[in-house]
């Protein structure tokens, strides 16, 4: 099966909105702001993407809340917020909203379709192999009832989350963020945008979600998605980096000529804009290949990680440079996207982890 | 034609035409009637060997073909033809100048060859010195070419000539299909790196061309050329290949049918190739895609530029991989090979060669400026050649 790697029209107007609606809601200096406040993200901005749009359950069925799209459109969304750097828990929460969809959950999905955020408690590097997902323990309450005992460091958008999504002996549960004897810590996250926690649960009470080969199957299809979703977010952030910095060198005068003019920055952009064109390309096939359960949807997810997530942080990189001393500065967005490209190039497996994992999907077997 | 052209109905007609056509009958018979059937290029206007159909339908065809045993038209050794000169013709040449050229061009009958480059004249195309000057109902040409790939088989050339030096250089151009076998003509061949004498050098001398081989206006070649390098770097850059379909499969099949060569660098080092292969590849997919939507991107250029450096890499990487058996060329004879092929022989063969890459068809330094001039709208560098004639150029 071929592919369609192109945007369709839907997504174009999906696209057209979201960037209008951040534009209005996410500049750049109150993102800064969200990202200096003791808050973990913007919850002005979520519940407008949540609640009143219901962008965050595009993805979910309709006789859930959702919107009965596919995770094609969820990308076209991410490409934006990535353009944004948006300080909101929206790649985690569909990443979660993906998982309980597999598992065919649905009081989860009602609630998350409503708003809330849900987080799975992973660290945030951990990419899809298969196997080996480090747990918590599982315990027996004197009713039966599981009770979860254990750490979770670097978790992403734990800190707001409603609900947790928290692997433990071989199985998957459910945790209220109230619940007693959890605890979240936050963390000092390089990306400020995106913060981390880390979680301990001492005798914390869970919901059994799944259990044995089933609950593996969910978790691993989770990884999967988060890995091709995540190019969407480098791809956007990585076109903001090139539009700016082209806006930048038109723009900036050095020794009598645009810095633009000189050629030694312009073959920089120009394969930098090569880098660009073939993430859009991977970056689509990875979303369209989750999206349509297609067999290649591994393959494509970790290629798209392999590619794009050092694409995002070359482009932020050249970004800083570029912009010279102002972009070096706080004042100057680039930090925020220098940040969240290095974040997300680790997030979901690093490109070494997942060329690994090609590695053993394209039987190019190591030394 | 009314009704929409779909695969199926693609299919329908491909199998009406070999009943009544037998692929083991006479070979440029049975491409004539395939050309005239509308079944060569789908995407080529009726009567000119297509039906108007959408570009993404021809492998419909050519697969439909392949699979009754019918000859095909050997595009490789007419990749020129095929790839630049026929999208030209189409665009810019006479109703005349298409129904006498295009037919045979794509029956293989006719081989086409470039004149463009000079050895003045390389990436900056636009300063070509062959002249062109008028001769009663004629042209008059004299000038050298070089890098001219299938010259020592063609039967026409595409020409790039100078008929005004006293007017800036890009205004001084005229576009002409060159006959091959005309007086004054003479091709030697070019040897290169790779030992081969792959291109040629075209001395042109007193040659005489009628002016029904003028292809668009006095001193528009240069809009001309624009429309045959835009397809040059679409031909260069995007097969369309399945996975692991182009030189990375060469190293992914020596990699895992020999363990003893592997080392834990090297295992890194062709992942990251590999990941780069397959990402350009999709890149060609989208690209084609976007084209047969009728939504043509600058991504061409990407293509072109990328396939250079993953070539190249490639390449460099099987030769490190097989170590002193990497070191073994096949041989250094000067062959004149009918057909490109730049992953055909030996690695040392496929590395040397990749070194063209990122010359032929604009150097990998001049697609740069022309991406970021062009598609991320940077400013031009200073130059000393815009408003100066021709003529008044330092060369």
């Amino acid at each position: 099966m071929t592919l369609d790697l192109r945007y369709t029209e839907e997504q174009e107007q999906l696209r057209d909105s979201v960037r209008a609606m951040l534009t209005d809601h996410a500049p750049w200096a109150r993102v800064l702001k969200v990202a200096e406040s003791p808050e973990p993200d913007d919850a002005d901005l979520w519940r407008l993407l949540s609640v009143e749009t219901g962008l965050v359950a595009l993805a979910v069925p309709e006789h859930l809340g959702g919107a009965g799209a596919t995770v094609a459109e969820t990308a076209v969304v991410l490409e934006e917020l990535g353009r944004a750097v948006a300080p909101v828990p929206y790649l985690g929460t569909t990443v979660a909203a993906h998982l309980l969809v597999h598992l065919g959950e649905s009081d989860l999905l009602r609630e998350l379709a409503g708003g809330e955020v849900m987080a799975l408690a992973l660290p945030f590097d951990v990419g899809p192999t298969g196997s080996g997902l480090p747990g918590v323990e599982v315990s027996t309450a004197p009713d039966g009832s599981p009770l979860l005992n254990g750490t979770v460091s670097s978790v992403a958008d734990g800190l707001r989350a409603r609900v947790l999504l928290v692997p433990a002996g071989g199985a998957l549960f459910a945790v209220e963020a109230d619940a007693a004897g959890l605890r979240r810590s936050p963390v000092v996250s390089l990306d400020e945008t995106r913060p981390l926690c880390d979680l301990a649960m001492w005798n914390v009470p869970a919901r059994l979600l799944a259990a044995g080969d089933r609950a593996a199957a969910a978790l691993d299809a989770a990884a999967v998605a988060g890995a091709a979703l995540l190019a969407s977010e480098q791809l956007g952030l990585a076109q903001w980096c090139l539009d700016t910095t082209v806006a930048h060198l038109k723009a900036r005068y050095q020794f009598g000529r645009p810095v633009g003019s000189f050629q030694a920055l312009k073959h920089r952009l120009a394969d930098l804009w090569v880098e660009l064109v073939q993430a859009r390309a991977v970056a689509r096939h990875a979303a369209a290949a989750v999206a349509q359960g297609d067999p290649d949807a591994r393959l494509a997810a970790s290629l798209a990680q392999a590619h794009c997530g050092p694409v995002a942080v070359r482009a932020a990189e050249e970004c800083v440079q570029m912009h010279g001393g102002i972009g070096f500065t706080w004042e100057h967005p680039a930090h925020l996207y220098l940040k969240r490209a290095k974040s997300a190039a680790v997030a979901y497996g690093t490109a070494a982890h997942h060329r690994a994992v090609l590695a053993t999907l394209a039987d190019l077997a190591p030394a | 034609m009314a009704e929409p052209v779909t695969a199926q109905a693609l299919q329908e007609r491909v199998d009406g035409f070999l009943a009544g056509h037998d692929p083991a009958g006479d070979r440029l018979e049975f491409l004539r009637a395939r050309f005239d059937a509308g079944l060569a290029w789908v995407h080529y206007p009726v009567g000119l060997g297509g039906l108007g159909a959408p570009r993404v339908l021809q492998p419909v065809v050519d697969q439909r073909f392949a699979a009754a045993g019918a000859p095909d038209n050997s595009p490789r050794r007419i990749g020129i033809g095929l790839g630049m000169a026929a999208p030209t013709i189409l665009r810019h040449g006479t109703a005349a100048q298409r129904a006498r050229f295009l037919r045979p061009l794509w029956t293989a009958e006719e081989v086409w060859c470039q004149l463009f480059s000079e050895p003045g004249a390389g990436s900056d195309l636009a300063g070509v010195a062959t002249r062109a000057v008028r001769d009663g109902d004629g042209w008059l040409i004299d000038g050298q070419k070089v890098w001219t790939s299938m010259a020592h088989q063609a039967r026409w050339g595409i020409l790039l000539a100078r008929t005004d030096p006293a007017v800036p250089k890009h205004a001084g151009l005229t576009y002409f299909l060159c006959d091959m076998h005309a007086p004054g003509v003479e091709v030697r061949p070019l040897r290169q790196a790779t030992g081969e004498a792959e291109f040629n050098e075209v001395f042109l001398s007193g040659v005489r061309l009628d002016d029904e081989l003028r292809l668009g206006a006095v001193g528009e070649g240069w809009a001309v050329a624009r429309t045959t390098l835009m397809n040059e770097r679409v031909a260069i850059g995007g097969a369309a290949l399945p996975r692991e379909g182009g030189m990375i499969g060469v190293l992914a099949r020596t990699w895992r049918t020999r363990p003893e060569l592997r080392s834990p660098a090297l295992h890194d080092e062709v992942l990251r190739l590999w990941v780069r292969a397959e990402a350009l590849r999709l890149t060609g997919i989208r690209l084609r895609q976007q084209l047969a939507a009728g939504e043509p991107g600058p991504e061409g250029s990407a293509m072109k530029l990328a396939f250079a450096a993953l070539t190249q890499q490639i390449s460099g990487t099987e030769v490190e991989l097989l170590g002193a058996e990497g070191l073994r060329h096949d041989h250094w004879r000067a062959d004149r090979p009918a057909e490109l092929d730049l992953i055909g022989r030996g690695p040392t063969y496929r590395w040397l060669r990749a070194k063209g890459n990122s010359i032929e068809g604009g150097t990998s330094e001049v697609l740069r400026n022309i991406v970021a001039e062009r598609v991320l709208g940077l400013p031009a560098e200073p130059r000393q050649d815009t408003g100066a004639d021709w003529k008044d150029l330092p060369r």
